[in-house]
């Protein structure tokens, strides 16, 4: 799809994660980037991304300390689109429990728990934390991956996971993709309306995550 | 999926490369070699500055910038990670995870509150392993120059349960050799552990990479002679080297799953 005017991506910066990365992959594909802690700024927003690699509580605690809790909400009513990366998506559930139960933005309905590690198969190990790239899965409710930003990915191709915990979902629908790890199956990526999660990174999975990436840039 | 990751040693603005973590030859530059890498189907990219504890100053920042602008797998940095502040410094700048050796043995708190604030999957355990005896194997620091009297089993053992997320293990014996990884090593950590375990030092060929999955029982390896002398083109030692994409089909043809193919 051509674009007409640069699109504008701001990321959440709220002192913890690795940004840089995340930056630069939009900038890459040609998006003007605002990396801000700003309430201001936030709720200035166009679209919205929300990075991550943190503990939960601390990010939770980062959030409120700088005032955003607030603005990113105040963008999610907007009915503007909003990007959560691994735990940036998990933090839009209700409560997560690592170190202790901290509750999230509670933009949706769900616990986050530990992944719990499963008896290795050959050389498919699953240790905990899940490091490493995995394929993706279209559940069953849907047929195809066609109107999310999945679009262009192709079923062998892996994302990268990096993390020690999982969001449970309580509205099956808004999963997108699913990964099988062990003998559990997990949702790995969610889309409702106007909000977009993925556990993975998609700043970190070469080509493929891009893709992903330029989906969102699109929409 | 097994994960292939490429290990690169700086020294100042220099890949270079050393046998045992001695006498480093220069072969390029990290970023140059890291896009080649990440081109090739590199599952992660490892710095690693071998002189950051030696004189007390980490030039990372300015080469992770750099290579995190352009190549969109992870970068994991080590090498003279000292506090907290190092530890946000380097993710800031586009670091992935951090590794950690000789600060982590003098300070386990590090460990610790690293951990706590940035969470176990931002952080990697670096040991250097140098056998002192059959069976027994010695953790030693600041890049192979000092010894510490720790055995590396116990200590494997002891940052798990400080939390930490995975554990980068090298043997200084084999490095640079390419005679093969030490996989009674390699075995012993990955049994007394249940945390990723990445093989790193001795591969010189193709072969080596599946013993250290198939007998050691590593989740991923890091290379460093055996990929980098086949981009420098050069020869050195018994390494037979090979690139990324050939290595990962060579595995996926014997039944281990790796990314890409």
């Amino acid at each position: 799809m051509p674009r007409g005017l640069t699109p504008k991506i701001t990321i959440v910066d709220y002192g913890l994660s690795n940004l840089f990365s995340v930056e630069h992959a939009f900038k890459h594909l040609g998006a003007r980037v605002v990396v801000s802690s700003d309430p201001k700024e936030i709720l200035k927003a166009e679209k919205l991304v929300i990075p991550g690699v943190a503990v939960f509580g601390e990010a939770m605690f980062q959030l409120s300390r700088r005032q955003l809790v607030e603005p990113i909400l105040k963008h999610i009513r907007s009915g503007r689109f909003l990007l959560g990366i691994c735990l940036g998506m998990q933090i839009l559930f209700t409560f997560g429990e690592e170190f202790g139960l901290h509750e999230g933005l509670g933009v949706f309905q769900g616990k986050v728990v530990p992944l719990r590690p499963e008896a290795s198969r050959g050389y498919e190990h699953y240790k905990i934390p899940n490091i490493g790239w995995h394929c993706l899965m279209i559940p069953s409710s849907r047929k195809t991956w066609t109107g999310t930003l999945l679009e262009d990915l192709e079923p062998q191709e892996a994302l990268y996971f990096i993390h020690s915990f999982v969001p449970v979902f309580e509205e099956p629908s808004i999963v997108v993709a699913q990964m099988q790890w062990g003998e559990r199956c997990y949702g790995v990526a969610l889309q409702k309306e106007n909000i977009f999660g993925v556990q993975f990174h998609p700043e970190k999975s070469g080509k493929q995550g891009l893709q992903i990436l330029n989906r969102f840039l699109d929409l | 999926m097994i994960r292939i990751n490429a290990r690169l040693d700086i020294k100042g603005p220099n890949l270079v490369k050393g046998v045992s973590l001695e006498g480093l030859r220069v072969l390029g530059t990290p970023q140059e070699f890291a896009r080649r890498y990440y081109e090739q189907g590199a599952d992660a990219i490892f710095y690693m500055d071998t002189v950051a504890s030696l004189y007390g100053r980490n030039n990372l920042v300015e080469i992770v910038q750099q290579t995190a602008k352009e190549i969109f797998i992870p970068l994991n940095v080590g090498g003279g990670v000292r506090s907290l502040e190092d530890i946000y410094t380097l993710l800031r700048a586009g670091a992935d995870k951090v590794a950690i050796n000789t600060a982590a043995i003098h300070h386990s708190e590090l460990l610790k509150e690293g951990i706590m604030h940035f969470g176990s999957q931002s952080i990697v355990l670096s040991v250097e392993a140098k056998q002192r005896a059959p069976g027994k194997y010695e953790c030693l620091t600041d890049n192979g120059r000092q010894r510490t009297g720790v055995d590396v089993f116990e200590w494997v053992a002891k940052a798990e349960d400080l939390g930490v997320g995975e554990i980068l293990l090298t043997s200084v014996d084999q490095d640079g050799t390419g005679r093969g990884f030490d996989l009674e090593l390699i075995r012993r950590v990955t049994e007394r552990v249940s945390i990723p375990v990445i093989a790193s030092g001795g591969a010189g060929c193709m072969a080596h990479v599946r013993q250290a999955i198939e007998e050691g029982g590593a989740d991923a390896v890091a290379c460093a002679s055996l990929f980098h002398y086949e981009v420098a083109k050069k020869a050195w030692q018994c390494i037979h080297p090979t690139d990324i994409g050939q290595l990962k089909a060579h595995l996926a043809e014997k039944g281990i799953p790796c990314r890409g193919v």
